[in-house]
């Protein structure tokens, strides 16, 4: 097996001094940052994504293997910044203001990563205010809102109207999940997508930000 | 009344109440507000939810106790409110109750994942449970009704928790599963089979499964479970899952479609049998009919 496939599966292991070892020869020996990246961490996390959607992996097998990319991640940023390595976009995610559960914006904004996406994560109980601040302050092209709380999906709303109100639904897109979202309640939001599930999310804002 | 221990030993088909957010959220419960707060500040509200399900005929009782261990209460800025919360929540409930019903301490998920996958330390999470399971126990509570856990090893900790706090008490423990090509696991990826295990060796006197998708799979996942132990099993279902299609949150599945699989429940070996999300004081008033029923005939 070449270094780069090792190193994708340490990913998949969740095997952090593994991936952090590959990293570092990968960097010594392969030369593009940017080869690590997608044909060792992306690629390991790919394969993370498609074995938990279907169910052959759970959450904790994702949460490893996401912090053994967090540690490649570490290694290579520098070296993507020297490269002028582009992430395919910047999206900010949350969960909606009054809901405090993450568990599924969690997941979504580790599967965004293994993606190749820059994730500014907001954390949970996140105004609407706050949403769209962050996104002009990053420049980022995707708002991906989630919430597990009922009570809490107007907030959603309140978060795609500010987008609209502030004009700047032509570079902002949203996107909302989480469990009681459906695909209808989206398009009567006025949201730009909706992602059943994190694999589906990642796919979803491929497509808005036409890199599918 | 005979002590709830012996009932639940002996599978006696004992019914808890029905769902206690939607019913709070009725009462006036605001978006983002900690459910629990209302223990403090409107006790009259569990109070009538308590005397609702009572006079539809649930045996057991359960407290609005959900998220009041410290660490889900420490993101709302309650943590240390922890003890008052808690007794507000048994005193309500037991007032109610009287002798008529036995009360059951609701205890959920920390929110907070066990190290290493997660960030907190799994003896953390056992503290916090331990500070939650020893004002519910000082409360006097009949039995602790550890539920929706996906984490093994988290519900683990809360059913010891709860016999540190008083070795005594009847520890109920159930799990949150969804349907996979594989069969049930929750998304932790714990098997039926794994958590009748792990929940029997820490002392549980009943296990089962609450939440999730609806009555159809909580018979399989009754099935399932009755295969692996010989505990008594609790199947609390939920209503089907929630439609938001109208724009406001709809629950499918109505008491008479979820009464009439209640004798199926038993047959798979449930004794223990209540509602979750969604359910109401209709369902649990029709479930208590079919028992009724069903246990005449026997």
């Amino acid at each position: 097996m070449d270094t780069l496939s090792d190193l994708a599966d340490g990913v998949v292991n969740g095997d952090e001094s593994k991936v952090s070892a590959l990293t570092a020869q990968a960097i010594d020996t392969e030369g593009s940052a940017k080869r690590i990246l997608d044909d060792g961490l992306i690629r390991g996390m790919t394969i993370v994504g498609e074995r938990f959607k279907a169910h052959e992996i759970f959450l904790p097998d994702v949460l490893m293997a996401a912090k053994a990319m967090y540690v490649g991640l570490g290694l290579l940023r520098p070296l993507l910044i020297e490269e002028n390595v582009d992430s395919l976009a910047k999206v900010v995610v949350g969960s909606v203001q009054g809901d405090l559960h993450d568990i599924g914006k969690n997941l979504v904004g580790i599967m965004l990563k293994g993606a190749g996406f820059e994730v500014i994560d907001l954390g949970n109980d996140v105004s609407p205010s706050r949403f769209v601040e962050a996104a002009k302050e990053h420049d980022a092209s995707v708002i991906g809102l989630s919430a597990l709380l009922t009570t809490t999906m107007p907030v959603m709303k309140s978060v795609v109207d500010e987008v609209r109100s502030q004009g700047l639904g032509d570079r902002v897109k949203t996107i909302v999940g989480g469990a009681p979202v459906s695909e209808d309640f989206a398009r009567k939001i006025g949201a730009d997508a909706y992602g059943f599930d994190a694999a589906n999310a990642v796919d979803k804002v491929k497509t808005l930000v036409g890199k599918n | 009344m005979d002590p709830l221990a012996e009932r639940i030993d002996r599978r006696d088909v004992l019914l808890v109440d029905g769902a206690m957010g939607t019913m709070l959220m009725d009462s006036g419960l605001e978006p983002g507000q900690c459910p629990e707060s209302l223990n403090l500040s409107q006790p009259e509200r569990l109070k009538h939810i308590a005397e609702v399900y009572l006079a539809a005929g649930a045996d057991i009782l359960e407290t609005n106790t959900f998220g009041a261990s410290p660490l889900k209460l420490s993101p709302y800025g309650l943590e240390r409110e922890t003890e008052a919360i808690n007794l507000a929540a048994v005193n309500a409930v037991r007032e109610v109750a009287g002798s008529r019903a036995y009360v059951a301490a609701s205890c959920g998920p920390s929110g907070k994942l066990p190290t290493p996958y997660g960030d907190t330390e799994p003896d953390d999470i056992y503290r916090s449970f331990l500070r939650q399971m020893q004002c519910l126990v000082g409360a006097g509570v009949d039995a602790i009704l550890v539920e929706t856990m996906i984490d093994l090893s988290e519900a683990c900790l809360a059913v010891r928790a709860a016999k540190e706090a008083c070795p005594e008490i009847p520890v109920i423990a159930s799990l949150t599963f969804d349907a996979t090509p594989r069969g049930f696991y929750t998304i932790m990826g714990v098997s039926i089979e794994q958590a009748a295990r792990e929940l029997c060796g820490v002392g549980a006197c009943a296990v089962g499964s609450n939440c999730g998708s609806g009555i159809e799979s909580m018979v399989a996942i009754a099935e399932a479970f009755r295969k692996c132990t010989d505990l008594p099993l609790i199947i609390q279902s939920n209503a089907g899952l929630p439609d938001t299609s109208g724009g406001a949150l709809v629950y499918d599945e109505t008491a008479e479609y979820m009464a009439a699989k209640i004798p199926v429940l038993l047959d798979a070996g449930a004794s223990i049998l209540g509602g979750c999300c969604g359910t109401t004081p209709t369902h649990i008033r029709a479930y208590r009919a079919t028992i009724d029923a069903a246990t005449a005939v026997q």
